[in-house]
């Protein structure tokens, strides 16, 4: 694999430009709130436009290769460098990170959690930022590490300070699981650097020395890093944290915490654990197949069950997680290109999920299924939206999440490296049917919050009565939470990106995979040198 | 020898750009959604617009494809002396000896790089050959009808746009799918025809029972789509390797995978044909109502009528026959429908015939008599490409567009004008004929043209299926199709005769429902047979305690409480909904029944014209000039050389050449030595180097035997069926009043019929109810109870171990040891007290991010 290094300020200036924002916003005082917000917003902005400039940079002829590459010294004392670079794989990843964080904060501008203070809570999410795009460019475990820990801590204030009544219990739970996998996580890397010879942390390295590991040694190494991706993602039976912190979390905590930060995990696998444990992922492949498949089913029953809108979403996310996780066990290019699609529109779709919700939640004070009904009739451009999101989750081709669910289920079906066929055909078969079950729990959803005429509780709240339409009362979006308005226009800013790029994308997937296939055929024809 | 002469075919613009096709009601759609609403017509225009550029487009491609065709034939009889070897191997029951040499028309795909993956390019595009050909015209026609209808059907409805909106989109679905050139976009058509279909099927929402019916067309359609995903897999993994090595193309490739099932390749073992085969027809039960996913079906009259004319003729329901025979190379290998064997899809089609035409007895709602005669038909046309009568099955197609959308918007108009929105033929019809003549003229003619009376279009059509699948070898099955065609001229004979004999009732006769006064279509449409429990006028044969007392009690599985409500009767409720439905309807009321409007009347007057006259497209009986069908649309099962097969990249037109006659003489002797008297393309291993893409069907020879017994099994029947409908519901004679209550065999015949064969109950009672409520309960309380209180359990242990450490050791082992002093205990004691709260971990968080920012520190500054 080769490496390109021109422009290579540019990944430096994308990850590390929100700290500079972070910086100014110290100096303001705490309640001149829109300068807060506006800086907050601005470097968002600016951070964004980093990215976007990085991406008419990228050399899309050549996305198997690590581009805008850097190799400095960092930390010598235990060979940990600081190098970066951006290939195929973590390009989308990357751009995605930076968009949802400055359309997020973009939705904040009005819609600030209840427990105020914008300064903290905009700081905190352009740490965030920081983090997540760095876990994304990282190319030494170290330095992977450090940025994949940095995330926890603001998510862990978002949910604890600005979170639902339980945000406590919530908060401590998510960081508490998540830290306990990554100490797993850690010491699965420093056995790895040990038995490569010690001699770095970079990437490079420890995919080309990984593999004549012995095998055993592999797999327990692969077991150390799969507790602490696989809390990440989180799969089937570490997952208990995610409804908890989903349903506790403020809205724009949600939509990061479903757009991007379960992503690290899968995004670990794919570009950790399986190239440079080759026998360890063969090992493992089924393991992960099974449970991710588990997930699937369990995800789309756990749904089934709530009757908490907030809580159900987070429960899909079980289940298309399942989906991104089961497109990496079966270890083929067809399977983690899918994934990794998958991962993608999983972000944009249920990011836009937790985005109505939330804004559901802000107009009728609850989130409980059967209190709410004939949201079309009182919001009619929410409840499309809705609509539109929940038929791209369940996978209606046309639509972002067809890409990530169709391929994935279709790649089970031959799975790489002589993993059993009749298992994974077994789990593509299983797979497929929770399709129909993700169907059931989301349409099942649609008909009781959209159809139907509003519950009685809210149908004066309306300002035309039951059933005009209450558009004009989108204007009164300040505080006065008797009356349920539509989409008010800062929401409009915020979502339509979403909305547009789950079309597009649905509709045109070569833009996607253009980028992702020519690096993951590298990454799996390296698997191949090991596994034959 | 003939030289091997490059055949160059015609082609066109038409041909070329038939993608346009699709992706103009496509476009449509967005523009009726953005813009719509600010439109004269209010987005009305726009989906009229579209079907007109798809209908002139599609007409284009249909004259253009007819001319290839020519082309090819042309040039062939040209050379037809030197080329007499030029031979398509003809099974000894063919009986169209006279187009023994008739080339391959291959398909005019163009296409663009869709996605990839795995360094394979997949394309989106259009294949245009005979049937896609045949069937975008189709759909473009009678969706263009239909919304010119619509435009005083549902003049002033609420969501007028959105109604437009979706139903352009559900074409554009339906046109994306059968020009599809690759399983995904079949798949992609497919899907958007489900989401159409919720749309509209759920038009009216507000009613709980729309809703309802929307999610469970949705839902029944998706259980079937499993299938789609799961065959379609197999299908790419079991032709990939063979498609990239022989035809440079890949496994998602419709035409490779009808040349690689038909390749005799070891890859295409009969496991895979059979498991890949099976699987995709689980699809197509699902999507077009065989039994057993045909529940969906008429609880999808819950839609407006234009959606059921739509959705039930030309779009929707026929995409599973239209899937099977796109890809009929797999099933005719997987299910081995070569060798005569009793396939999987003639049985179910069979079956199918039967049921629904039995159901279709005891609805007294007509549009739901139409929808079982619709699962009827359906059967029909699987049982004929499950017995290898793919023309008979694409033929009535068809017919069966024409006849059954006329049949569906005379329904329409007969509530709209003559029942007050009423769809109950008993409550609200009778007599109409003479408030109605020209409804009741397309009625009539679409009737019989479904009954198959000769020479009305279902005569062609249906009698060809039926005769083929004698001439097959399947007897019962051939008298399981005389039988169905019997059953449809009774049912159609008693809806005929309630609708438009005897005395007017209900709403016919001028009399409105109380304070259904304003109760609109939106929920008349829903009538269900319930509704009969209210009817004064008629005695009904209703068994008491039939009603929904059966229902009751039983909770649905999703919704818990809902019962079977396409049952329950609501007749006479005035809705919440029922207030503010009186602003989709527009004008004075006139109290009696009246004819339609000219918008109304207009499509239904074409569409009649051709449910008279389409049949003799392909008639066979009188002779093969008159088989035009036969000669556009059916496939010609020539071997075609490989290595002439240009490659259909995305971006270019397929263009392949003709065979030569030289490969060709020496298949026809080869021909000549086959054991099993069944030669040629799906019999025998094409010839190294060239490939198949159509199995070698035969053809029934039409005899005036066979002609006279259909056609007098159809005349007995509706002498039967007339008379018992005069004496039944004409004299009320008293023997057979009250039959069903009186007679305990027929009563449980009637109440299993009444009650769909308790498959509904099976599917929403049992099966929706376990996993939506034990089954999903019990995940998530093993997830609260056992998961969970894990996780809790772990964390409650350790603090406790922390405070027992704390306590115990640190405070009074070492911590006495070191100090002994109880003052020093007590205050760290005090600082660590939040220990039990939980701030510890808050300043363990603080601590690690400390560690973070300065690793940040030292990136910064190493780097600069």
């Amino acid at each position: 694999m080769e490496t390109l290094t021109d422009q290579n300020w540019l990944l430096t200036v994308g990850v590390f430009l929100p700290l500079v924002g972070v910086l100014v916003m110290m100096f303001i005082p705490r309640n001149e709130e829109s300068t807060q917000k506006l800086v907050g917003i601005v470097t968002a902005g600016a951070t964004l436009a980093v990215g976007v400039f990085t991406l008419s940079a990228f050399d899309y002829g050549r996305s198997e290769d690590l581009q805008f590459f850097v190799d400095a010294e960092w930390i010598p004392v235990i060979n940990s460098n600081y190098t970066i670079g951006l290939d195929g794989i973590s390009l989308p990843l990357y751009i995605l990170s930076m968009a949802v964080t400055f359309l997020v904060m973009v939705y904040s501008w009005d819609n600030m959690p209840d427990a105020g203070n914008p300064k903290a809570f905009f700081i905190l999410m352009l740490i965030l930022q920081t983090g997540m795009a760095g876990t994304f460019v990282a190319q030494d475990l170290i330095l992977f590490f450090v940025f994949f820990e940095l995330v926890l801590l603001p998510m862990y204030f978002m949910i604890g300070v600005w979170g639902g009544e339980n945000r406590r219990y919530a908060s401590l739970k998510f960081f508490l699981y998540t830290m306990f996998g990554s100490a797993f996580m850690l010491v699965a890397f420093i056995v790895l650097y040990y038995n490569t010879g010690a001699s770095s942390f970079g990437f490079a390295h420890l995919v080309e020395a990984g593999a004549f590991i012995d095998r055993d040694v592999q797999i327990w190494i692969f077991a150390g890093m799969f507790l602490g991706f696989a809390i990440k993602v989180p799969m089937f039976p570490f997952h208990t944290w995610l409804p908890d912190a989903h349903t506790q979390a403020p809205t724009q905590g949600s939509v990061i915490l479903a757009a991007i930060l379960l992503k690290l995990g899968t995004y670990g696998f794919v570009r950790i654990a399986l190239p440079m444990l080759p026998e360890g992922a063969k090992a493992w492949a089924p393991v992960l197949g099974i449970l991710a498949v588990i997930g699937i089913i369990y995800g789309a029953l756990g749904c089934l069950a709530q009757t908490d809108m907030k809580r159900l979403i987070a429960f899909s996310s079980v289940a298309h997680m399942g989906f991104v996780m089961l497109g990496i066990s079966t270890l083929t290019t067809f399977g983690i290109n899918a994934a990794l699609f998958g991962m993608f529109a999983h972000g944009l779709i249920t990011g836009m999920l937790f985005f109505v919700a939330g804004s559901i939640k802000h107009r009728y004070h609850t989130l409980q299924i059967n209190k709410l009904s004939g949201l079309l009739v009182q919001a009619p451009h929410l409840g499309w939206i809705l609509g539109f999101a929940a038929m791209a989750s369940l996978g209606l081709p046309g639509l972002a999440g067809f890409w990530g669910e169709f391929p994935v289920i279709l790649s089970a079906y031959n799975p790489g490296f002589g993993l059993s066929e009749v298992l994974f055909r077994t789990l593509m078969v299983i797979a497929a049917i929770g399709t129909v079950l993700a169907a059931s729990y989301l349409l099942w959803l649609y008909q009781r919050t959209a159809f139907g005429e509003p519950s009685a509780e809210f149908s004066n709240a309306s300002s035309e009565g039951g059933v005009a339409h209450s558009l004009s009362s989108a204007a009164n979006e300040h505080d006065d939470h008797d009356e349920i308005y539509d989409v008010t226009p800062i929401e409009w800013i915020a979502w339509t990106p979403f909305l547009v790029a789950i079309l597009v994308l649905g509709v045109y997937p070569q833009l996607l995979f253009k980028v992702i296939d020519p690096a993951v055929t590298a990454l799996v024809s390296q698997l191949g040198e090991t596994l034959g | 020898m003939l030289a091997a002469e490059a055949l160059e075919l015609s082609s066109g613009w038409f041909l070329e750009n038939a993608w346009l096709i699709g992706l103009i009601p496509a476009i449509g759609f967005f523009i009726i959604i953005g813009v719509g609403k600010h439109l004269p017509m209010k987005g009305a225009e726009v989906g009229l617009a579209t079907m007109v550029s798809s209908l002139v487009l599609a007409s284009g491609a249909a004259v253009q494809w007819v001319q290839r065709t020519d082309s090819a034939d042309g040039h062939t009889e040209e050379a037809a002396g030197a080329i007499s070897g030029f031979v398509r191997s003809l099974s000894p029951q063919a009986a169209e000896g006279g187009h023994a040499s008739e080339p391959f028309i291959e398909p005019v795909v163009s296409t663009w790089v869709w996605w990839q993956n795995s360094g394979l390019e997949f394309g989106i595009g259009s294949s245009a050959d005979g049937l896609a050909v045949i069937l975008l015209w189709l759909v473009a026609f009678i969706s263009l009808l239909v919304q010119i209808f619509s435009l005083d059907y549902v003049r002033g409805d609420r969501r007028y746009t959105h109604f437009f909106a979706a139903l352009t989109l559900f074409s554009g679905g339906m046109l994306i799918m059968v020009m599809a050139e690759n399983m995904v976009q079949l798949i992609l058509g497919w899907e958007i025809m489900g989401l159409c279909s919720f749309l509209l099927i759920g038009h009216w929402w507000e009613d709980y029972d729309n809703s309802r019916a929307a999610l469970k067309a949705f839902f029944t359609v998706r259980v079937g789509d499993v299938g789609l995903l799961v065959g379609t897999a197999i299908l790419f993994f079991g032709s990939n390797q063979w498609a990239v090595d022989n035809l440079d193309s890949n496994g998602f490739d419709i035409a490779a995978i009808q040349a690689w099932a038909l390749s005799g390749d070891p890859s295409a073992t009969n496991w895979v044909l059979i498991a890949g085969a099976a699987s995709l027809f689980i699809a197509a039960i699902g999507k077009s109502g065989q039994f057993p996913l045909h529940t969906w079906l008429p609880d999808a009259m819950a839609g407006p009528t234009p959606v059921s004319a739509l959705l039930h003729s030309s779009t929707m329901v026929v995409a599973g026959v239209f899937l099977v025979a796109r890809i009929y190379p797999v099933f005719w290998q997987g299910f081995n429908i070569d060798d005569g064997g009793l396939s999987f899809i003639a049985i179910i089609g069979g079956i199918t015939i039967v049921i629904g035409a039995l159901l279709a007895f005891v609805q007294d709602d007509v549009k739901k008599v139409l929808a079982y005669s619709t699962v009827s038909q359906l059967g029909y046309m699987m049982l004929a490409l499950g017995t290898g009568a793919w023309l008979a099955a694409v033929f009535h197609i068809f017919t069966h567009a024409f006849f059954k959308s006329a049949l569906f918007l005379s329904a329409g108009s007969i509530s709209h004008s003559g029942s007050h929105h009423s769809f109950d033929m008993k409550t609200d019809m009778g007599g109409l004929r003479k408030f109605m003549p020209v409804t009741f003229t397309v009625w009539i003619v679409s009737t019989l043209a479904l009954t198959g009376v000769f020479p009305f279009a279902g005569f062609w059509s249906k009698d060809e299926i039926i005769d083929n699948v004698g001439d097959h070898g399947y007897t019962f099955l051939f008298w399981v199709g005389l039988a169905g065609a019997a059953l449809t001229a009774m049912y159609m004979t008693r809806a005929t005769y309630l609708i438009f004999f005897g005395e007017p009732r209900g709403a016919a006769a001028g009399e409105l429902h109380g304070d259904e006064e304003h109760s609109e279509e939106f929920e008349m449409e829903t009538l269900t047979v319930g509704a009969n429990i209210n009817a004064p006028a008629v005695s009904t044969p209703v068994p008491a305690g039939y009603a929904d007392g059966d229902h009751d009690g039983v909770t649905d599985g999703l919704t818990g409480g809902v019962g079977s409500a396409g049952d329950e009767p609501h007749g006479g409720s005035s809705h919440a909904a029922g207030e503010d439905g009186s602003d989709h309807h527009e004008g004075p009321h006139e109290s009696g029944p009246h004819e339609s409007g000219p918008l109304i009347l207009v499509p239904i007057v074409i569409l009649a014209f051709f449910a008279l006259f389409s049949g003799f497209t392909n008639a066979t009986p009188l002779g093969e000039d008159w088989e035009r069908v036969k000669t556009y649309v059916e496939p010609r099962p020539v071997e075609v050389p490989i290595d002439q097969y240009l490659a259909s990249g995305p971006g270019e037109s397929l263009r392949l050449v003709v065979p030569n006659a030289e490969e060709d003489e020496g298949q026809g002797e080869e021909a000549g030595e086959a054991e099993h008297g069944k030669v040629g393309c799906g019999y025998d291993v094409p010839e190294p180097g060239t490939a198949c893409f159509f199995p070698a069907v035969t053809h029934a020879e039409p005899t005036i035997n066979k002609i006279f017994l259909s056609l007098g099994v159809v005349a007995v029947a509706y002498a039967i069926a007339i008379a018992f409908n005069v004496a039944y519901y004409g004299r009320k004679n008293k023997h057979l009043n009250g039959l069903t209550q009186r007679s305990r065999p027929l009563r449980a015949g009637y109440l299993f019929l009444e009650n769909k064969y308790y498959l509904d109950y099976l599917y929403e009672n049992v099966i929706v109810h376990a996993i939506a409520h034990p089954i999903a309960k019990g995940a998530y309380w093993f997830n609260q109870h056992v998961l969970d209180a894990t996780v809790d359990q772990v964390g409650e242990t350790t603090k406790k171990t922390g405070i027992w450490v704390y306590e115990n050791i640190d405070q009074k082992v070492i911590d006495g040891a070191v100090d002994g002093s109880g003052h020093v205990a007590s205050e760290t004691g005090h600082a660590l007290q939040p220990t039990q709260s939980g701030k510890v971990s808050q300043y363990g968080a603080l601590l690690f991010g400390a560690a973070a920012v300065f690793a940040i520190v030292l990136v910064i500054v190493n780097v600069s």
